[in-house]
């Protein structure tokens, strides 16, 4: 068994009195695609959002050994955690090419443009619409354009909240495709997604997130043939 | 025509001052989120700043335009630091009411320093009147509409281009965003402080060498003005607040000229009501909806 690469012990976090994460552990080790699955309202985006340093958490994570919980918001990037949030937050009034440029922020310029090569190799419809307001792009698009934004700094682990979130069948499964690239590449992914179906199908590992505590865990193929999972998740 | 040309460029000065500091009352609603009524008392103090590196220190017109902005620099990000940073999860009543005391904290301190008494701001540039053709103007009014001009293109470019510039329209876009992406959102925000507060200064010279005297609400009329101006192109929104600011400042002087100078800021505050009622985001401001 490797070192782990994220772990997240006792995490718990709270809007004013609603304690939306409640002492959760967990574990996403080098390689590994491991997913956050539950319904809306588990926790499983504010588990992402403290481990992002974009909400106050108590507890502790390590990233490669190192604590977090100290770390700025705006420096965890740095450490090599990159983030798609929910509802993807491009930023709509700037350019496709303004969009990769500021997921590069912490990057010298070299960096900048030998990157956006790589993120317009793996989507070559940004590079169609590099000038484009981002705005003005599909859903799908904009999906996209959030995953490149995101992998422009290089992240060793990326996190990933809700990627399919309404998305046609057809984009949900180009969407998962990339994942799976994206992981061969060798970049860690930790997915949170209320899709279960496809987030098991491409995961290694699982966690089952209910009412802000984690209630099962296990390898992803075992958890889709779970009857308990299969009920609660899967449509029967 | 004569009459005309005269008006529109002395309102095009006008407006030009107005432009600058909307600059700042735009940028940081744009990025900060918030109305800082105390923007228009920097300009008070950078023109006392002025006052007193000229007139008293006896420093020369480049040292005493640079100390201003230097003063009304340090002071933006001052306030910035003290009075709104606490203040970055609070309501944005407490916010809004937190800069009004600002305002009248500045306008009493000079109260203090400087008395009530108006001060001659220093004419340490001297242009005199300059004729094109049959038309006289003041030297300090096409001054005024340089410098300006040299800023908006200036500005433009920095936020366009620049990636500081870039940031801080991240910033204004989605603050958590941004973060993710490794903006500092504390430091892009003092760095609009900064800025808008040093085009402040910059204004404080422009209307010190045109309207000469200075007391401690000398900001405020301006400052409401600006603000007037800044809503009426689209708050948050650069352009607009320059199309604002010139086009605030020509009515002004039209009205003033050709009907009455009584009348002149009850015509600029119903034009600016009519172009609210007809488009709500102002001239030049934009909702953008996003995109399932």
């Amino acid at each position: 068994m490797s070192e782990a690469m994220l772990s997240v012990k006792d995490l718990s976090v709270s809007y004013g009195s609603i304690h939306a994460v409640k002492n959760i552990s967990f574990e996403v080790k080098e390689g590994e695609i491991v997913t956050l699955i539950g319904a809306n309202g588990a926790g499983k985006s504010t588990t992402l959002n403290a481990i992002a340093r974009l909400l106050p958490a108590s507890g502790e994570i390590l990233f490669h050994g190192s604590s977090l919980m100290h770390v700025p918001g705006h420096s965890v990037v740095k450490k090599g955690l990159a983030m798609v949030p929910e509802g993807r937050r491009i930023f709509l009034r700037m350019s496709v090419e303004e969009n990769l440029e500021m997921g590069a922020y912490i990057s010298s310029r070299t960096e900048v443009k030998e990157q956006m090569e790589d993120v317009f190799r793996r989507f070559p419809r940004l590079l169609e619409r590099r000038e484009q307001t981002a705005g003005t792009l599909s859903g799908g698009e904009q999906q996209m354009l959030a995953m490149g934004r995101a992998l422009m700094s290089k992240p060793k682990l990326l996190m990933m909240d809700e990627p399919s979130m309404g998305l046609a069948p057809i984009l949900v499964e180009q969407i998962f495709g990339i994942i799976r690239e994206l992981n061969a590449a060798g970049t860690t992914i930790l997915l949170v997604e209320q899709n279960a179906q496809a987030a098991l199908s491409v995961a290694d590992r699982a966690y089952v997130m209910e009412t802000g505590r984690i209630v099962m865990s296990g390898a992803a193929n075992e958890l889709l043939a779970s009857p308990a999972v299969k009920k609660a998740y899967l449509g029967g | 025509m004569i009459e005309f040309i005269k008006t529109l460029i002395s309102g095009l000065g006008l407006g030009s001052i107005y432009a600058l500091i909307a600059l700042g009352y735009t940028m940081v609603y744009g990025i900060a989120k918030m109305l800082n009524f105390a923007h228009g008392d920097v300009i008070m103090v950078g023109a006392y700043a002025g006052i007193v590196a000229f007139t008293s220190a006896g420093l020369p017109p480049v040292f005493t335009v640079f100390l201003s902005v230097l003063a009304c620099t340090l002071l933006g990000i001052t306030i910035e630091h003290f009075a709104y940073k606490p203040l970055r999860g609070a309501s944005s009543l407490s916010v809004l009411i937190t800069a009004i005391g600002m305002s009248y904290l500045l306008q009493n301190l000079a109260l203090m320093i400087f008395g009530s008494q108006q001060k001659a701001y220093p004419q340490y540039i001297k242009l005199g009147q300059v004729s094109i053709g049959p038309v006289t103007v003041d030297g300090i009014t096409l001054l005024t509409l340089g410098v300006t001009a040299c800023i908006m293109v200036g500005m433009s470019l920095f936020i366009n281009r620049t990636k500081l510039g870039k940031a801080m329209r991240a910033v204004a876009e989605d603050r958590g965003a941004a973060e993710l992406m490794g903006i500092s959102v504390d430091r892009t925000i003092a760095l609009t402080f900064a800025i808008g507060s040093a085009l402040a200064a910059v204004a404080s010279m422009c209307y010190g060498l045109t309207y000469v005297y200075i007391k401690p609400t000398t900001g405020a009329m301006p400052g409401i003005k600006a603000f007037t101006a800044a809503v009426f192109g689209g708050i948050g929104s650069l352009p607009g607040a320059m199309l604002g600011g010139i086009a605030l400042g020509v009515i002004e002087q039209m009205a003033k000229t050709y009907i009455s100078p009584l009348w002149a800021d009850a015509i600029v505050f119903a034009v600016l009501v009519l172009v609210l009622v007809v488009r709500p985001t102002g001239l030049l401001g934009k909702e953008i909806q996003e995109k399932v």
